[in-house]
């Protein structure tokens, strides 16, 4: 019983068991989790010496001008140009898509690094735009990372200010229809970022908001902006904005529209940058929004059809503490419902992938992760739209991920060495929760490679 | 996203589905993958099921449901550039007259397609294509997952039902319905999923040997849904190596996004064509979300529509032999904005665009009660006024090309649908 609760533990709080795992879980499996949530760890090394987002945002900022200043020149030249843009900022997702991956097989506290993969889906920035491309790894570390055992407040000003949201939902170029620069150009309000606040990161889509209030919050949003805008505006309107780095947020009033707006029946006087901020401090402890965010969080550590009475536990807790994360994600902890039943969940691609890594326990290298990652058609921060990736079997299995699932495992299989004896391999993995057919047909296995094959292709290992 | 509806259960009852399922959830043994060039009949035998021939299917026609995921600019993808509010309230969205250079392709006088759009402009002018404008499901909301969902789920309003009506429909012909459906990718859409099993397949999955498949297939023997979807991706893994087979020495190597998509769809047609094939199938394009710098006759959305169309081409193409069977409807949760928004892209609207191509379909016509672009002619002031329910034209897909009864269509497929009607002589009678 505590072997199969070591093993929910590491599988659904954690990434995935590593060989000789298990014992030191089974001893004490909710210390083993809560030592991880009460105190923030460490930010794993390859993360840590990344450039900051402000630092990208001015070389960011460099390509464009360059490129604008290229105006003149031949389609030759220009095309190389764009073409190098491309690659630098290709380069820059790579590399901490990298970071991150390996990060997660190898560090000593998965259940911090799954609550950060978690949030990251929530508050989704997608590599499908182009412009927050270079920005997704900075994102996560300046916005995820530091506040996943904060305030949900905190989270959500957060995201909302940094520079890849800014440019994701398209909310650096929203101009108030009647702000000095609305008044001059022909550019206006963009509403994509305010819908998808309401919708997607705060209340939920039937968290009892209409098409006023996503105009509302889209214009006390105006004016939110990032310092490399200065770039792409004329020189006379440069002068009116602060001066800041590329990737940094700034103010800027120019674009902001004047007046009083309604949110949710309340109303809030002109206050310039301070709007948004009041707005976005209401929507996370709202109701709604602890409703949503505990039925995602019990969706992710319960069950697809999560029990109505975990998510009733976990929104209470929520509101009761002002959205304080940390008192949220013990109560998870303590709900009897997360260790009812062994393998409820089966894991996503980004999960599968890092499991089997963890697993297999040898390096493995970043080219075969990141294909791994796409081959099973979930690429690092690359969700096709901003509510992020699917939280379902139904999202994830199907007859040809499950071919691509089972190829995979029988290919690493084959990366792990001679020395490793398939039976103890299935006891070191999903031993806790093994099948009978699993090791009856594991021990049949004519040979190494495709014994481990089995295991690692087992439902059990690809359940969490 | 909305997951109140998730824990509401269906709300009709569906018993050929379920007895499908059951048959396929049998734990059966894989026998073979990858080795059986021309050889599927054997593999499908060895799964249990019976050596099936055209005769045993039951249905020869297909149906080809294109989802455009993110919300496709109908007035872009066909714009009114006769109606006299059309220029102005497009700006520089606007597509250009017929006559204009990088003009929209003359459909009727009123309408055209854009010009990126050549191939079903050749379809439109066979008769091979008709046009639907103004066209909605019933939902009124912004929302893309929720707009998704409910054309996927085929009813009224959401939380009604939970699963596919393309699976409710399979469940119609009973324990065959189980080999009929595919979704042309890894995973398996809303639209599809439900009761009935499916297959999906999608280019480039790797070759596991069938030996180690047959041992598996004992491993997954306790497990229902593992079990169930081994044995789909066997026989569709047999079917897509025969179409691999026909498709050699035809120079479909590419690999870039656009490649794929062709090379996709080049399968795919082999596998609708083959004699123990798909009949069903979904394939999914998304990139449909122009908030920004959609651009007009050229540009980001032009690119989109062009790779479409580039699609929409192959199908028609390559699938001549069976074209006359074949029907595909295109479809997209909701249109956008009438207006340009402020960062030279559209919002999210309402009423939309909906497309019908196939050999049997009565098409040269674009199909709609017009409701005008005038601003006081809007939904809510800035919307298409939806005026067509996009469930009409599936339900007329369903009886008039497909035979099935209005009736099951009504009770089990498209729910609560009863004002939606059919449309009339939607395809040539045969």
């Amino acid at each position: 019983m505590t072997s199969i609760q070591a093993s929910i533990a590491a599988s659904r709080f954690g990434l995935g068991v590593r060989p000789g795992e298990l014992d030191g879980i089974a001893r004490d499996h909710r210390g083993w989790i809560l030592s991880q949530i009460q105190q923030p760890a460490a930010v794993p090394r390859q993360i840590a010496a990344m450039p900051s987002s402000a630092q990208l945002g001015n070389t960011v900022v460099e390509m464009l001008t360059r490129g604008r200043r290229m105006r003149g020149m031949s389609e030759d030249v220009r095309r190389t140009n764009r073409q190098q843009m491309t690659r630098n900022a290709l380069q820059m997702y790579r590399n901490e898509a990298i970071a991150r991956t390996q990060s997660a097989i190898q560090t000593t506290t998965p259940v911090y690094e799954r609550l950060v993969h978690f949030w990251s889906n929530h508050f989704t920035v997608s590599a499908s735009k182009n412009e927050a491309r270079p920005f997704l790894g900075g994102f996560e570390r300046e916005v995820i990372r530091p506040n996943v055992l904060g305030k949900f407040g905190d989270m959500l000003l957060a995201s909302t200010r940094h520079v890849a949201m800014l440019l994701y939902l398209d909310q650096a170029q929203s101009i108030g229809p009647n702000s000095i620069a609305g008044r001059f150009g022909d550019r206006g309000l963009n509403e994509n970022l305010a819908r998808e606040i309401l919708e997607l990161h705060t209340l939920g889509v039937d968290g009892g908001y209409g098409q006023d209030d996503v105009l509302a919050l889209s214009k006390m949003l105006t004016g939110w902006t990032v310092g490399g805008i200065r770039a792409v505006l004329p020189e006379r309107a440069q002068s009116r904005l602060p001066e800041a780095n590329g990737g940094d947020f700034i103010f800027a009033e120019l674009f902001h529209e004047p007046g009083a707006k309604t949110l949710l029946g309340k109303s809030f006087p002109e206050a310039g940058e301070g709007e948004a901020r009041a707005a976005l401090a209401m929507l996370a402890t709202h109701p709604s929004t602890a409703r949503f965010i505990a039925t995602k969080l019990a969706r992710h550590f319960i069950a697809d059809d999560p029990p109505q009475r975990a998510i009733d536990q976990l929104a209470a807790v929520f509101l009761n503490t002002g959205g304080d994360l940390r008192a949220v994600t013990m109560a998870l902890v303590d709900l009897p419902e997360v260790w009812a039943d062994p393998l409820p969940k089966v894991r996503s691609p980004n999960d599968f992938v890092i499991a089997l890594a963890r697993a297999a326990n040898v390096p493995v290298p970043d080219q075969d992760l990141l294909k791994g990652m796409r081959d099973f058609g979930q690429p690092v921060w690359s969700a096709p739209s901003p509510a992020g990736w699917p939280d379902t079997a139904q999202a994830w299995l199907a007859p040809e991920s499950l071919m691509r699932r089972v190829d995979a495992a029988r290919s690493v299989a084959q990366a792990i060495p001679n020395s490793i004896e398939p039976m103890a391999f299935l006891e070191d993995t999903i031993g806790p929760v093994a099948n009978a057919d699993t090791a009856i047909w594991t021990a049949r296995a004519p040979d190494r490679v495709e014994a481990i094959g089995l295991v690692l292709a087992s439902p059990e290992f690809q359940r969490r | 996203m909305s997951n109140d509806d998730l824990n509401q259960t269906g709300a009709h009852e569906c018993a050929d589905c379920r007895r499908a399922a059951a048959a396929a959830a049998q734990p059966i043994s894989v026998s073979r993958r990858g080795v059986l060039a021309g050889g599927a009949g054997l593999a499908l035998a060895a799964l249990g099921m019976p050596g099936l021939s055209l005769a045993a299917l039951p249905t020869d026609h297909r149906l080809i449901f294109v989802l455009l995921r993110g919300g496709m600019d109908g007035l872009a993808a066909v714009p009114a550039y006769a109606d006299p509010a059309y220029k102005a309230a497009r700006g520089q969205l606007a597509i250009d007259d017929p006559n204009g250079e990088q003009g929209a392709l003359d459909l009727n006088g009123f309408f055209g397609l854009h010009p990126s759009l050549k191939n079903l402009h050749g379809m439109y002018r066979d008769g091979d294509l008709a046009v639907f404008h103004a066209v909605a499901t019933p939902y009124r909301e912004r929302s893309h997952f929720d707009a998704q969902k409910l054309l996927e789920v085929g009813g009224n309003q959401l939380g009604q039902v939970r699963d596919g009506w393309m699976n409710r429909m399979l469940g119609l012909y009973g324990a065959a319905g189980g080999n009929l459906g595919i979704a042309f990718n890894q995973t398996i859409p809303l639209i599809l999923s439900g009761e009935v099993p499916v297959a999906s397949w999608a280019p480039g999955g790797g070759e596991a040997p069938p030996e180690f498949l047959e041992r598996l297939s004992h491993v997954y023997a306790s497990d229902p849904l593992f079990s169930r979807l081994l044995n789909q991706a066997v026989a569709a893994d047999a079917l897509a190596d025969q179409a691999g087979a026909e498709m050699a020495g035809r120079g479909m190597t590419g690999r870039g996004p656009r490649q794929v998509l062709q090379r996709t769809l080049a399968t795919a047609v082999e596998m609708l064509k083959a004699e123990n094939g798909h009949r069903m199938a979904v394939v999914e394009v998304g990139g449909w979300d122009t908030h920004a710098n959609q651009g007009a006759a050229a540009g980001g959305l032009a690119n989109q529509l062009g790779q479409l169309d580039e699609g929409l081409g192959t199908l028609n193409r390559e699938l001549q032999p069976i074209w006359n069977k074949t029907a595909i409807v295109v479809m997209t949760e909701f249109g956008r904005t009438v207006a340009i928004n402020g960062t030279r892209g559209t919002d999210h609207g309402t009423g939309g665009v909906a497309f019908l191509a196939g050999g049997a379909v009565n098409g040269g016509h674009v199909l709609t009660n017009w409701p005008g672009l005038d601003q006081s002619q809007l939904y809510e002031g800035r919307d298409l006024m939806p005026t067509l329910d996009s469930r009409s034209i599936l339900k007329s897909v369903m009886t008039q090309h497909l035979g099935l009864p209005a009736g099951d269509i009504d009770r089990f497929v498209l729910p609560n649908s009863g004002a939606a009607t059919q449309i009339r002589q939607l395809f040539a009678t045969a």
